[in-house]
């Protein structure tokens, strides 16, 4: 038999042995993930409709901490205000948004430089390398190291008075959604080049040739050919990007100088003050949003057939 | 890529990949070299002077935080994370390349793990453990053990929730990588190996473990580096002590002198080295393979 066609996600049923042996070799990975993943999930959605006070978790069933997070968003209140959860959620969705857009615009760009423009498949796999090493190392400090760039004595500002451009320090570098979204771009990129990247190098080369011997501009190449044909892994790029900036609480904390909300980090200040089932009750909301952008995104590309 | 010259288009490209790279590590690069500040020096340029006083006073604690320990904690969980993500995804890796009845089930609860916002795994983990910890109260309660439970804590800790956390995180990366490396094996070896009469595990040991150890190496690495830089995972399922991100992450908004950043450069050095000892293991491990093959 020969090695299974690239298109297939899971390896070929070609080594000898039954179903039952390979249950046995899968049962530790499969325990880890119901004990650790599935049945936390389960507990989430349990414990979202309980009740609390402040010492303990009281068993029940009651919407109230749904009810809660809704409070007053049906009808915005006299002035005009929404309520802190959908101001919550649109600022998270405009950090989604932009970082979204960013890093697939840089991913791609990078992707493409390395797929069809790097010559020798030696240089290819070294540069490729060189842009996935940084997601070996912390992100806190990845964050942090933004500092002495960004600060008001930083370097950014000390180069820019130099220049006479600037006669304060500007303050909107550091602790402010540019910085987020700086930090964002920063820490995951990488998500994107990776599979887009992968989803490149697949693509025939005969193809190309085909579209550019038939009179196609490298633009026409670019839209027409390239684009569509690496789909699965801009898609891939984008459900990893836009997952993590949702659920973030990390990078927002840091860069924005724990003044910005997000969902996650309502989420991780509820736990702390031991408002589990609230914090749970939120959590649901995350979820079921993302699992939508998720299930909308995945309608345009089977993943599992073509990881 | 049409003409055999490079063209224009080729050296925007270029330009905008250096660009990419000097953003990406550019910033790291200043950590770096901030660490060595003089001791009057702060935590922004001009440097003063070149000294090792920040790393020494980051080996004297930073506050009430003890540093060495979240150190060792760290590493500690970093190596059984690795150790369990390498034996879990290699077996799973076998698994999947038999009938796995329900295996499409099990991928993508796998990927669904990667890509769930790491703070609701968390939350869930977290909740996962507290309620246990009310089950095993009310269990000590009820048989009249109390003597034990005066002395109960939590079931929350560094070998039992954040060790389940990290391999929530680690697996899936662990499991893809093997789905790459079955992806591309040629059953003949081992179709040869049974042929001359090799039990299964006999042509696990000597024909398929051989051939796929560089890659494992690889997994491995992947294992110990995201365990050791994790936070998101970490921060609801940890209980009473921390790992060093997570004191890293706290340190951000109290320590005010460039210790931080020698913790930053310490941490970094730890990852580089793992990273490098990896590439260094995998490369041997193929490099007797292929000498053993033109034996």
């Amino acid at each position: 038999m020969s090695a299974p066609s690239a298109a297939s996600s899971l390896p070929a049923a070609s080594a000898p042995g039954r179903s039952i042996a390979a249950w046995w070799q899968a049962l530790p990975l499969t325990a880890v993930f119901a004990v650790f993943f599935l049945i936390p999930l389960a507990l989430v959605l349990m414990v979202s409709f309980w009740d609390y006070n402040q010492y303990e978790m009281l068993p029940g069933f009651t919407l109230k901490n749904y009810v809660a997070i809704f409070d007053g968003c049906l009808s915005r209140n006299e002035a005009g205000d929404m309520c802190v959860t959908v101001k919550t959620y649109l600022s998270t969705f405009k950090f989604s948004v932009l970082v979204w857009l960013l890093t697939l615009v840089i991913g791609f760009t990078v992707s493409y430089f390395l797929a069809f423009h790097v010559r020798s498949s030696g240089v290819q796999v070294v540069l490729f390398v060189l842009c996935t090493i940084p997601f070996w190392t912390s992100n806190v400090i990845r964050m942090i190291a933004w500092v002495p760039l960004l600060g008001r004595n930083g370097l950014v500002n000390d180069a820019l008075a130099t220049m006479g451009l600037v006669d304060k320090p500007i303050e909107w570098l550091l602790f402010s959604d540019f910085s987020v979204v700086l930090a964002f771009v920063h820490l995951f990129t990488t998500f994107m080049i990776v599979p887009i990247f992968n989803s490149m190098m697949r693509i025939d080369r005969s193809l190309i040739e085909a579209a550019s011997d038939s009179g196609a501009t490298a633009w026409q190449t670019l839209w027409n050919v390239i684009i569509p044909l690496c789909r699965t892994g801009i898609i891939i790029g984008s459900i990893f990007v836009i997952t993590i900036v949702m659920g973030d609480f990390v990078t927002i904390g840091v860069m924005g100088g724990q003044q910005i909300a997000s969902v996650g980090k309502i989420i991780q200040v509820q736990t702390s003050y031991l408002q589990f089932p609230l914090a749970a009750a939120n959590a649901v909301v995350l979820l079921s949003l993302v699992l939508m952008i998720i299930w909308a995104l995945t309608r345009m590309v089977d993943i599992r057939k073509e990881l | 890529m049409q003409t055999k010259d490079r063209s224009a288009a080729f050296w925007a490209l270029a330009l905008f990949f250096a660009a990419y790279v000097l953003f990406l590590y550019g910033p790291m690069l200043v950590i770096v070299v901030l660490s060595f500040q003089g001791p009057e020096g702060g935590l922004t340029f001009p440097m003063r002077g070149l000294s090792l006083h920040w790393f020494h006073k980051l080996a004297e604690g930073l506050g009430v935080v003890d540093i060495g320990a979240a150190l060792y904690r760290s590493l500690g969980l970093g190596l059984t994370v690795m150790a369990f993500t390498i034996v879990f995804s290699v077996l799973a890796g076998l698994a999947f390349r038999k009938k796995l009845r329900g295996g499409h089930i099990l991928f993508f609860t796998v990927v669904a793990s990667l890509i769930m916002p790491s703070i609701i795994v968390s939350l869930g983990i977290g909740l996962e453990f507290r309620l246990l910890d009310g089950a095993i109260k009310k269990m000590l309660e009820a048989f009249g053990m109390d003597g034990v439970l005066e002395n109960y804590g939590t079931a929350l800790g560094i070998y039992t929730s954040a060790l389940g956390a990290h391999l929530t995180w680690t697996l899936p990366f662990g499991l893809l990588i093997m789905f790459a490396i079955f992806n591309r094996f040629n059953p003949a070896y081992e179709e040869a190996a049974r042929d001359l009469g090799a039990t299964p595990w006999q042509g696990f040991r000597h024909v398929v473990l051989p051939l796929i150890a560089p890659s494992v190496v690889g997994i491995g690495m992947f294992g110990f580096t995201l365990s050791w830089d994790e936070i998101a995972r970490t921060s609801q399922a940890i209980g009473d002590v921390n790992t060093l991100p997570l004191e890293l992450q706290g340190l951000t908004t109290t320590v005010t002198t460039p210790s931080i950043y020698a913790l930053g450069t310490v941490t970094m050095v730890v990852s580089f080295l793992v990273m490098g000892l990896a590439v260094g293991l995998s490369k041997l491990l193929a490099a007797r393979q292929q000498a053993k093959r033109d034996t």
